[in-house]
């Protein structure tokens, strides 16, 4: 017989916000990353002894300090923000596309292959439609594989995806092999050096400009597609509730393959962008890990595709910074995959703050 | 004989937020009884139950087993006062054996299987079981996963169970056998409580009968001392007048003819057997049934959700035009075809509505894929939603606002007045009035009279008896997924309907 | 034909390289038996390898005489140590304070590669350029073999010619395999990775399982880490991806082993097999050689979708992986 003196029992209890001001969330999302600063500039100061706050101002220069440097930092930006536009609709359906990594690169292999096989006899306006076509198109079949086993079999879409980023990645180790130029490099090297076929033309004589175009292009019309969109509309009421979409007459199988297979088509693009817009060579550092950083991006931007501008810049601001601060104080740039991390976790931290609040409860037991 | 007393509950009162679920309320158990607690849905037995089962803690009052005064805060506190509970949701790991669910969280030291096994066996022996142990549970049917929680409990040395509607999901030959068991258990001196609301079993099994009704205490009193009537009068209460109106409507058309519709759940148990009536514009045709009668799985039939056995079908007759059949065709393609058919689903943020969506959002539900073209028209919602909102009084602090953050009165304005907007000829509710206080209660009904006046045909899916008799022209009886009886609302009795209900008709 | 020098070289290479992966494999099926799902497991190895090889260098340094087997305690225990303590970061975030799983994995990812690959920078800055790290006495006191202590012909080299760690690799698939399948513990552990709901009403602590499991499942991950850099390449670092990949193949691993210790343990040779396959096959050319390599994860994809088509309960994941819990309340 169990007898209990407890009278009052005290207790916290986490419970769920209904809803939280859109100006408040914003604060404490701001309070996180600069929390995160200054935990991050105990970590180098206790590393290297150096004063933050000179770190931080050569972090920034080394992003933008000069015209090349704030050119590179763009364009990765323009990078990373593509996979993330491309993850964005996945994520909305609550489908965990970890594929990426691996769609970019078939895109890339695409694009690559095309450039050395069709760079002399196509002309390069046509080729580029020709590569942006293709790549779509070979980012969309890599991403439907695994929808369609979700959707059919339901065949746990975490795992499948991230197993065919390798499965990608080998076909990318395979093509440089086929490719290798020169003979033993084990690289592909610039692709066309000569003729530029295939190459992004520079616009306003910069080279980049027409990723940027490309990519705030693909931003603004991802926004209007999941906003207001016919289609948007069903990947939004899939996401919330399949029984919903069930009730609406929303063929829920369909939007899986057809939805995953737009987020590999687009993670495709961000690979032809990555070959012909700016390394003109293929390798399996082509997506550089940007496929799962933009998993990242398109989780904490809640696949708001103008948030996703925003949280991409950070990074690559930090990642570019960090290579700067490794040369200038003799440190090596990892640091600034420590720093990424470091803030990503403040950011995901907050979160909670933002969904839950705690209640302390005072629970009266029974008389005595 | 007098038996002593093995559980009292004195005083018992609980409150979720607004709502009083239980209102003082006394229970006593005897020792080596098996008590019946009887109520509708919502008056409260199984969150009696569950305060004794220490999932939830009283507001007021106190428990004592056995004489002593105990504090139940935790289901183990239950358990050390020799309490177990069956819960009507199996709480199982599916891919373990009998033997490991039951021995899991036990405080053996040593995972000993065999053993566990053997003492498995012995209970099984002991009370009519029959049960595998090696038997791993996604093989079993449901009467086996309720064998195992009912042996958890007894391996945990319980001497007072409490079963939460364990027939609701048993074939009649498999009640038997549960009801076989719990006598061998009286017999062996443990005493019972089974949460119930079919009045047969009732009569069948226990010794003793406590009601509740709307959170308090009826009476309690003997079987063998009662009748079904007696119970069903004290279950239901005194017929209470609402004042809802029953306007009349000249010539009725039949609207919906649904003819021998069966239906089975994925474990391939029937939930609808054979279920034939009229639905006709004009009139609110009441479906009245305990809970889990078939009810959501007719409407969800019609609607094109559910698959259907053949042999059944669902006529449509818009007025005029080309009868059509419904059986066999998806919701898009039920929509596509013309058919005007709106359904005010049970689940209202999990099926009628999306949550994350303010009304505007929720609207489009229904309308999103007309016209051409790859954008949404968000007009025509936004417009509608400002209709609704206004004409509804739905409160919210703006259109685009979450309706999962609205109270429940305004989350099922929303819904309903989506469905309406569609100006259909066929209106379906699953328990339309469900958690809404009386006002917005009786706007939904005044709504769904003057679709009746327009000629629709309303199919009202209820649970409040008095509610259905006055609403309703008709009313379909639902029972264990059969039709029970029809009956002409105006003139019935509540008592009527609730012995229909249960498949107790009334003499003569 | 292969001669028996070659398919003992090749069982070779394939025992060591399926060695680092089982720590890691072994690791996260203790974590995801919990029902987290860590994809933080590369950057967990990557904390354990930089862990051990910074412990070892410091002792190295410091110590007059450096003693092999004091050298391995430290290293082994930092390696631990460091890894667990990416577990109980990733479990703070998504255990106590909800976070996605799948996101904090890959931060963790991130993370734990940017700081083994900063710190080992460092490491061969002070050690005068990549590969001049030198913990000698620890990586011998490693890569011992016991056929150092027995005498052994061909044959016998490919079961006795490794360090203690590839041994224990197995050991720990054995004891994982007892822990989760024949003690309380064990049931405990797998009934919150199916269905918490069920294991807190039957009075267990899911919260404080969910931890110790996570932590403990990263120490042992983290050790897969510690033996690439300690005996896979000899006591050094170089900062490439090398880890990053090897830990993604010790999550295939996982569910090739369909989440089964004992399995992971011919599954880890198997990969190790079918990656080194390819300098055994004659006529290859060096591109065919990379789509070889790719078997591992289209063996991996194939058993995922048998077994999902196939729908064998004993073969899916632990129904709960992925999911937060909480305790319903009203």
């Amino acid at each position: 017989m169990a007898r209990h003196s407890s009278g009052h029992e005290r207790f916290l209890r986490i419970a769920k916000r209904d809803r939280m001001p859109k100006s408040r969330a914003f604060m404490i999302r701001v309070a996180a990353v600069l929390l995160s600063l200054v935990v991050s500039g105990f970590f180098i100061l206790a590393v290297t002894k150096l004063n933050p706050i000179d770190v931080y101002k050569s972090l920034f220069a080394g992003a933008f300090g000069t015209k090349r440097r704030f050119w590179v930092t763009i364009r990765d930006t323009m990078m990373l923000l593509c996979i993330s536009l491309g993850l964005a609709p996945a994520f909305k359906m609550r489908f965990w596309n970890i594929g990426a990594e691996g769609q970019v690169l078939i895109g890339g292999i695409v694009t690559a292959g095309m450039m050395r096989a069709l760079g002399t006899s196509i002309p390069t306006p046509l080729l580029l439609v020709l590569m942006f076509a293709c790549s779509f198109a070979a980012g969309a079949v890599w991403g439907a594989i695994p929808a369609v086993f979700k959707a059919y079999w339901n065949a746990n879409e975490t795992l499948f995806t991230l197993m065919m980023n390798y499965v990608a990645i080998q076909l990318t180790s395979y093509c440089v092999a086929r490719w290798e130029n020169p003979f033993g490099s084990n690289s592909v090297g610039i692709i066309n050096q000569k003729t530029k076929a295939g190459w992004f033309p520079a616009i306003f004589g910069q080279q980049i400009t027409l990723n940027v175009i490309i990519v705030l292009t693909l931003t603004v019309l991802m926004f209007l597609y999941l906003k207001y969109s016919k289609q948007g509309y069903e990947i939004a009421v899939v996401g919330s509730s399949e029984n919903t979409a069930r009730y609406a007459g929303i063929n829920v199988k369909n939007v899986t393959v057809r939805t995953v297979a737009l987020s590999g088509a687009i993670c495709g693009i961000a690979g032809f962008i990555a070959v012909s817009g700016a390394s003109h060579t293929i390798s399996t550092s082509t997506a550089g890990g940007e496929g799962f950083t933009a998993i990242i991006v398109a989780w904490l931007a809640q696949f708001n595709s103008f948030i996703m501008v925003a949280i991409s810049l950070l990074l690559v601001t930090l990642q570019k910074g960090a290579v700067q601060i490794a040369s200038q104080f003799n440190l090596n740039d990892y640091a600034s995959d420590v720093i990424t991390g470091i803030i990503l976790f403040f950011i995901l931290g907050s979160e909670f703050f933002i969904k839950f609040r705690v209640v302390h409860r005072s629970r009266k037991g029974g008389r005595s | 004989m007098e038996r002593t007393a093995a559980v009292e509950m004195i005083n018992i009162t609980k409150r979720f937020g607004q709502v009083l679920a239980n209102d003082h309320v006394n229970l006593e158990i005897r020792k080596g009884e098996i008590l019946s607690l009887l109520g509708e849905n919502g008056s409260g037995k199984t969150t009696l139950m569950n305060m004794l089962s220490g999932i939830y803690f009283p507001d007021e009052g106190e428990i004592r087993v056995n004489g002593q005064k105990v504090t139940i805060s935790s289901p183990h506190d239950a358990f050390d006062c020799g309490i177990g509970m069956i819960h009507q949701h199996f709480k199982l790991v599916d891919v373990f054996t009998a033997a490991e669910n039951v021995t899991l969280g036990t405080k053996d030291d040593k995972l000993d299987l065999k053993a566990v096994s053997s003492k498995i066996r012995d209970i099984c022996d002991r009370y009519g079981f029959v049960i595998d142990p090696a038997k791993k549970v996604y093989d079993m049917s449901v009467s086996e996963k309720q064998t195992v929680e009912i042996i958890k409990v007894l391996y945990r040395g319980a001497d007072i169970l409490i079963l939460d509607e364990p027939t609701a999901v048993l074939t009649p030959q498999e009640t038997d056998r549960l009801f076989g068991v719990m006598r061998n258990m009286k017999k062996d001196g443990k005493s019972m409580i089974i949460i119930t609301h079919k009045l047969h079993e009732v009569m069948d099994v226990s010794d003793r009968v406590a009601v509740l009704r709307k959170g308090r205490y009826i009476m309690d009193v003997a079987t063998k001392d009662t009748n079904p009537a007696q119970l069903t009068e004290m279950m239901v209460g005194k017929a209470v007048t609402l004042n809802i109106e029953r306007p009349k409507f000249e010539n009725p058309v039949p609207r919906l003819e649904v003819k021998n519709l069966t239906a089975l759940d994925p474990l391939g148990v029937k939930r609808l057997d054979g279920v034939s009536f009229t639905a006709y514009g004009g009139e609110i045709l009441g479906i009245a049934g305990i809970a889990g009668s078939g009810q959501k799985e007719l409407l969800e039939a019609i609607a094109g959700l559910q698959p259907v056995e053949p042999g059944g079908s669902i006529l449509y007759y818009p007025g005029g035009g080309k009868t059509k059949e419904l059986v066999g065709l998806t919701p898009m393609q039920i929509r596509r075809a013309g058919v005007g058919l709106a359904f005010v689903p049970e689940d209202r943020l999990g099926m009628g509505l999306v949550g994350e969506m303010g009304m505007t959002g929720n609207m489009l539900l229904r309308s999103y894929s007309k016209g051409r073209g790859i954008v949404a028209d968000r007009k025509g919602p936004r417009l509608l939603a400002e209709r609704v909102r206004e004409e509804l009084e739905v409160m919210t602090p703006s259109i685009d606002f979450p309706v999962r953050a609205l109270s429940g009165g305004n989350v099922q304005k929303v819904l309903v007045g989506r469905e309406i907007a569609q100006s259909p000829m066929v209106l379906m509710t699953a328990y339309a009035v469900r958690g809404l206080d009386i006002n917005t209660s009786y706007a939904i009904y005044d709504l769904l009279n003057r679709q009746k006046m327009q000629g629709v045909a309303v199919v009202y899916v209820g649970e409040d008896l008095d509610v259905l008799l006055e609403l309703s022209d008709r009313i379909v009886v639902l029972c264990g997924g059969q039709v029970s009886g029809v009956v002409d609302a105006a003139k019935t009795t509540k008592e009527e309907v609730g012995l229909l209900m249960t498949k107790f008709r009334k003499e003569g | 034909m292969l001669s028996i020098v070659q398919i003992s070289q090749l069982l070779q290479s394939a025992i060591v390289f399926g060695t680092v992966i089982m720590f890691g494999a072994l690791g996260e099926i203790l974590t995801q038996k919990s029902g987290n799902l860590n994809l933080g497991v590369p950057g967990i190895m990557y904390l354990g390898g930089i862990a051990g090889l910074a412990t070892a260098y410091g002792y190295e340094h410091l110590a007059k005489t450096p003693n092999g087997f004091v050298s391995l305690l430290i290293s082994f225990t930092a390696a631990f140590i460091a890894s667990a303590l990416g577990g109980l970061l990733y479990s703070f975030l998504t255990i106590t304070l909800r976070a996605n799983q799948n996101v904090t994995g890959l931060t963790l990812t991130i993370f734990g590669s940017g700081l083994a690959n900063f710190f080992g920078g460092i490491l061969n800055t002070m050690a005068g350029g990549v590969g001049q790290i030198s913990v000698r006495t620890t990586s011998q006191a490693y890569r011992t073999a016991v056929a150092h202590f027995v005498q052994v012909g061909h044959v016998g080299e490919i079961f006795f010619s490794y360090g203690f760690m590839a041994y224990l690799a197995i050991i720990l698939a054995i004891v994982l395999y007892v822990f989760l399948f024949r003690t309380r513990a064990g049931l405990n552990l797998r009934s919150i990775g199916e269905n918490p709901g069920t294991a807190d009403a039957a009075g267990i602590n899911v919260i404080r399982n969910k931890y110790i499991a996570t932590c403990v499942g990263a120490g042992i991950s983290g050790l897969g880490g510690l033996y690439y850099t300690m005996d896979y390449i000899k006591g050094t670092w170089t900062t490439d991806s090398t880890i990053e990949s090897l830990g993604w193949l010790a999550v295939a691993l996982v569910i090739f082993a369909t989440w089964k210790p004992l399995n992971a343990i011919w599954g880890a040779y198997l990969f190790g097999l079918l990656y080194w396959i390819y300098l055994y096959i004659p006529g290859l050319t060096r591109s065919s050689q990379e789509l070889f390599k790719m078997l591992p994860y289209i063996v991996t994809i194939i058993v995922l979708l048998l077994v999902s088509i196939r729908k064998k309960k004993e073969d899916q994941p632990p129904a709960s992986l992925g999911l937060a819990y909480f305790r319903e309340e009203r």
